[in-house]
């Protein structure tokens, strides 16, 4: 099977006055439709610099995207237009962030939030995006979802926020999603929740989801393969069931014992 | 398709979701405590330049010549009232306010209220041209500014801002009438009645609150543009203006139109010194003549007035925040 | 929260002085300002002429570099036939000192104000936030006009004037470092062993909002000598025989068809000495509050 996104030994820095520090320094990852690949590692290694890079997110300046490619099929992403990126962006592939009370606008009705996607990118009237809402917050997971869509974010619990995030990014279809932690800011009870219906949409969906996590147990329960980065390189690379059975990295080995639960797996 | 849940897999449906007809309630709540501040408010403004006014000495001895008879002026205390105990004059007054009865201008000899209410269009219409002007300079330069920060750009902007901040109203007018009327007699340099003798008076008093605003509106969009729902915006495929007209300006606007109230203050003392120096038949030209003419029942009432627009325009200030943040209700 | 100095902030202070004056803005700022101050203090030594004196023959004269200029007049004369410079700078002097008179009480009352209203809290609290609305409510400038109109003008009384009606910013900013700075360990533990409130504002909590407090103040001279050159604008402010930039400036109206020297050189002068401070007081805050601070 050909991924649908390939990354291939890119380097990003950040250019802070004088000095420079390399976050991304010759990664290369790739994700299959319909497959989960988790990025591991602690902070500060590289992971989220890597996933805000796909969709070039990362503030400009002072990040600067030193070399490599991103490639979304056979483009190479970071060689469009920033107008053609716009178009990949929300409608190709999708991200979803760590903290859902910062991440939805606080002023906005989360339905008019939802529905600015498909505005947006199918160019379907703002009326009629908006009746597109209800389903699309139910399909994540949200009773009443009318009377949700005319709620606030303030008015939500946090895996409400979380649902509405992945409504908003699943609504317009991508075959990509990005997931940067996603469960990270909420209560333990509804991570699992929330990591259940990622997985479950991604498979109904064949969507390839790219997770990044610094949790090896979520990694261990939804992976199909891992990347474990370490000072912004991937040291590792395969299956779930690979890496965690014989770690071939020292660094890999060092951070499986350092979580005592994973001796389950 | 799956099943659609009928209860949130989180648990109990809409726990924190307020129903809103409750909080239509609660702004009502809200507006009447905040009335009600605003009178207490008013209530010590009236009582504070009552005394302040009274003790500062005696009005009948400044109002006639100084040689003046001890019977004249014991006419003149008894026609004004003024020869009755202060706390009865002072019941008489505030039982006057209610009704707006100030008494009558000393000056003028006729009611305060009239003589006040007679300048009042000339101030309101110099106010809202310097607002329009204001906002039409402040908003595209705070913008500008915030998108092209640390550049060339946003510099000149700052410079302006630093300008503008620390120019006397009243200096900014007579520039404006040293090279618009005198150098290219192209603007009256005072009066009032057409369009033309409004533009150089609105320009001077909107100087202050361009600087205010474009720098309050820049920092906060800066503020704005780093935060997390901006990038998921941007995540959507938003280009710059849906970000910025969609996200970003309301958001943005939240601090500014608080501190639009809080600057009413400078902005009613600029219109006094704008009014002066362009000869402006409104209201702080009549106060300053007031004081001048020791017309004290006018002069209260002034004051009275500068405090209750902006007491007014806080409360105002305070609903239209509750309509730009759902997240806020009005509280004491 | 805004401030996280550590509760001995002497260091800190000097350390402030040291990066305002990175700011090759700010420092030029505080140049200017020191020539201003320089200027006022010697006067009586640099002034080419007796602000007061009247020199009939030379009235409305331009400036030197004019063709009808008199090079004794540098910047000109005014109606009276007074020179220009020496005037402004011996206005300078009262621009300073009302400025800097009326700052400093304004910021010692709002300190005391914010110190107890935050420390104490309760109704006393209450009471003083709730006046501090009812002075916001007060357009400031009307209230000294309408004092200086029926007291009479004077130097001291506009000092006063300005000095207690600019106490709320100060109150009000105070109070919020006291609050967070209330349950700081420090607090707490002279609190237990028994020190007297009164100490400990002296004490433990004055020190910590130095910082801010001195902003503030930078600030507000810069709009006190604004405001007094107002109020001498309109005639309400320190009497005409004390030579003021304000007063200079409400001549100059009159003469702007003539001679638009009178009107120029001293707003320009103010405006000088206003930026000067402000770019000092915004330099100050942006080290003094880094949150504040925006590239």
């Amino acid at each position: 099977m050909s991924p649908v996104l390939r990354v291939d030994e890119l380097s990003v820095q950040f250019r802070l006055g004088t000095e420079t520090v390399h976050a991304v320094r010759d990664v290369s990852l790739r994700v299959d439709p319909g497959e989960i690949l988790a990025v591991v590692g602690e902070s500060g290694s590289g992971k989220t610099a890597t996933a805000l890079s796909v969709l070039q997110l990362n503030p400009v300046p002072p990040c600067v995207y030193a070399g490599g490619e991103i490639r979304l099929d056979d483009r190479d992403l970071l060689r469009l237009s920033e107008k053609d990126m716009r178009a990949v962006r929300g409608n190709d592939i999708a991200m979803i962030f760590q903290d859902p009370m910062t991440s939805l606008n606080p002023l906005k009705r989360v339905g008019a939030q939802v529905a600015e996607v498909l505005h947006r990118h199918q160019g379907v009237s703002r009326a009629s995006a908006r009746a597109a809402v209800p389903p699309a917050l139910a399909e994540a997971g949200i009773a009443n979802p009318e009377l949700r869509a005319e709620l606030y974010p303030h008015q939500l619990s946090g895996g409400l926020r979380q649902r509405v995030m992945i409504a908003m990014a699943l609504i317009g279809r991508p075959r990509v999603l990005i997931a940067d932690e996603p469960t990270t800011a909420l209560d333990v009870t509804v991570q699992a929740r929330i990591l259940d219906l990622l997985v479950e949409l991604a498979q109904r969906r064949d969507m390839a989801v790219m997770l990044i996590t610094h949790d090896l147990g979520v990694v261990a329960e939804v992976a199909d393969r891992v990347a474990v980065m370490y000072q912004g390189r991937v040291v590792e690379d395969g299956s779930v069931s690979e890496v965690f059975g014989a770690p071939a990295d020292d660094y890999t080995a060092r951070l499986l014992r350092a979580t005592p639960r994973l001796e389950r797996v | 398709m799956a099943e659609l849940t009928v209860r949130d897999r989180e648990g109990s449906p809409g726990k924190s979701a307020e129903p809103r007809t409750g909080a239509g309630a609660g702004l009502l709540r809200g507006i009447a405590t905040k009335l009600g501040t605003a009178l207490i408010v008013l209530f010590c403004v009236a009582t504070v330049s009552f005394f302040l006014v009274r003790l500062s000495g005696d009005p009948v001895k400044l109002l006639l010549p100084p040689e003046a008879t001890v019977e004249q002026e014991a006419t003149l205390r008894a026609s004004l009232g003024l020869d009755r105990p202060l706390l009865v004059q002072y019941l008489d007054y505030l039982a006057g306010l209610p009704k707006l009865d100030f008494g009558t201008s000393l000056f003028y000899d006729q009611p305060v209220a009239e003589v006040l209410f007679g300048r009042l269009p000339a101030t309101l219409l110099l106010a809202g041209a310097a607002m329009v002007v204001c906002l039409l300079i402040a908003i595209p330069a705070g913008i500008i500014a915030a998108l092209r920060r640390g550049r060339a750009t946003d510099s000149g902007v700052m410079a302006g801002v630093l300008i503008g901040q620390s120019t006397p109203p009243f200096w900014v007018g007579i520039l404006l009438i040293l090279v618009f009327a005198v150098q290219f007699q192209v603007l009256p340099a005072s009066g009032y009645g057409t369009f033309a003798h409004l533009i150089l008076p609105a320009i001077t008093l909107a100087v202050y609150s361009v600087a205010v605003i474009a720098r309050l509106l820049r920092s906060s969009l800066i503020d704005v543009l780093g935060s997390d729902y901006i990038r998921t915006a941007r995540a959507k495929g938003l280009g710059p203006r849906g970000v910025i007209v969609g996200h970003g300006l309301r958001n943005a606007s939240l601090p500014v139109v608080t501190v639009i109230g809080l600057e009413l203050g400078s902005l009613l003392g600029g219109a006094i010194l704008t009014e002066q120096v362009f000869s402006w038949p409104g209201i702080g030209r009549l106060t300053v003549e007031a004081i001048t003419n020791r017309d004290f029942p006018l002069v209260q009432a002034s004051v009275l007035f500068f405090a209750a627009a902006f007491v007014v325009v806080n409360l105002l200030v305070d609903v239209s925040y509750t309509l730009l943040d759902p997240r806020v209700r009005l509280r004491s | 929260m805004t401030m996280t100095l550590a509760p001995r902030a002497g260091g800190a202070r000097t350390g402030m002085l040291r990066a305002v004056l990175r700011n090759r803005l700010a420092a030029g700022a505080l140049l200017v300002l020191l020539l201003m101050v320089l200027a006022a203090v010697l006067a009586p030594l640099i002034a080419p002429h007796d602000p007061n004196a009247q020199d009939l023959l030379a009235r409305l004269r331009p400036p030197a570099w004019h063709a009808e200029g008199d090079a004794s007049y540098l910047l000109g004369t005014d109606q009276l036939g007074r020179d220009l410079l020496s005037r402004m700078i011996y206005g300078a002097r009262v621009s300073l000192l009302v400025g800097a008179a009326a700052a400093l009480l304004a910021g010692t009352l709002g300190a005391i104000i914010g110190l107890v209203s935050g420390f104490l809290g309760g109704w006393l609290d209450r009471v003083l936030m709730r006046l501090a609305d009812v002075q916001l409510a007060f357009p400031s400038i009307l209230l000294a006009l309408a004092i200086v109109g029926f007291v009479g003008s004077g130097l001291w009384t506009v000092v006063l004037v300005l000095g207690f009606t600019g106490w709320v910013a100060y109150a009000r900013v105070v109070r919020s470092e006291v609050l967070s700075l209330r349950s700081r360990e420090f607090v707490t533990e002279a609190r237990a062993i028994g020190v007297r409130d009164r100490t400990i504002m002296r004490r433990h909590l004055l020190p910590n909002v130095l910082a801010p407090l001195a902003t503030i103040a930078t600030l507000h001279v810069a709009a006190a000598i604004v405001a007094e050159a107002s109020l001498s604008f309109l005639g309400l402010g320190v009497p005409t025989d004390i030579v003021t930039w304000g007063g200079m400036l409400s001549d100059g109206q009159l003469y702007l068809g003539t001679a638009w020297w009178i009107a120029v050189f001293p707003g320009l002068a103010l405006m000088l000495t206003s930026l000067s401070i402000n770019v000092t007081g915004d330099a100050l805050r942006d080290v003094a509050d880094p949150k504040a601070y925006r590239r």
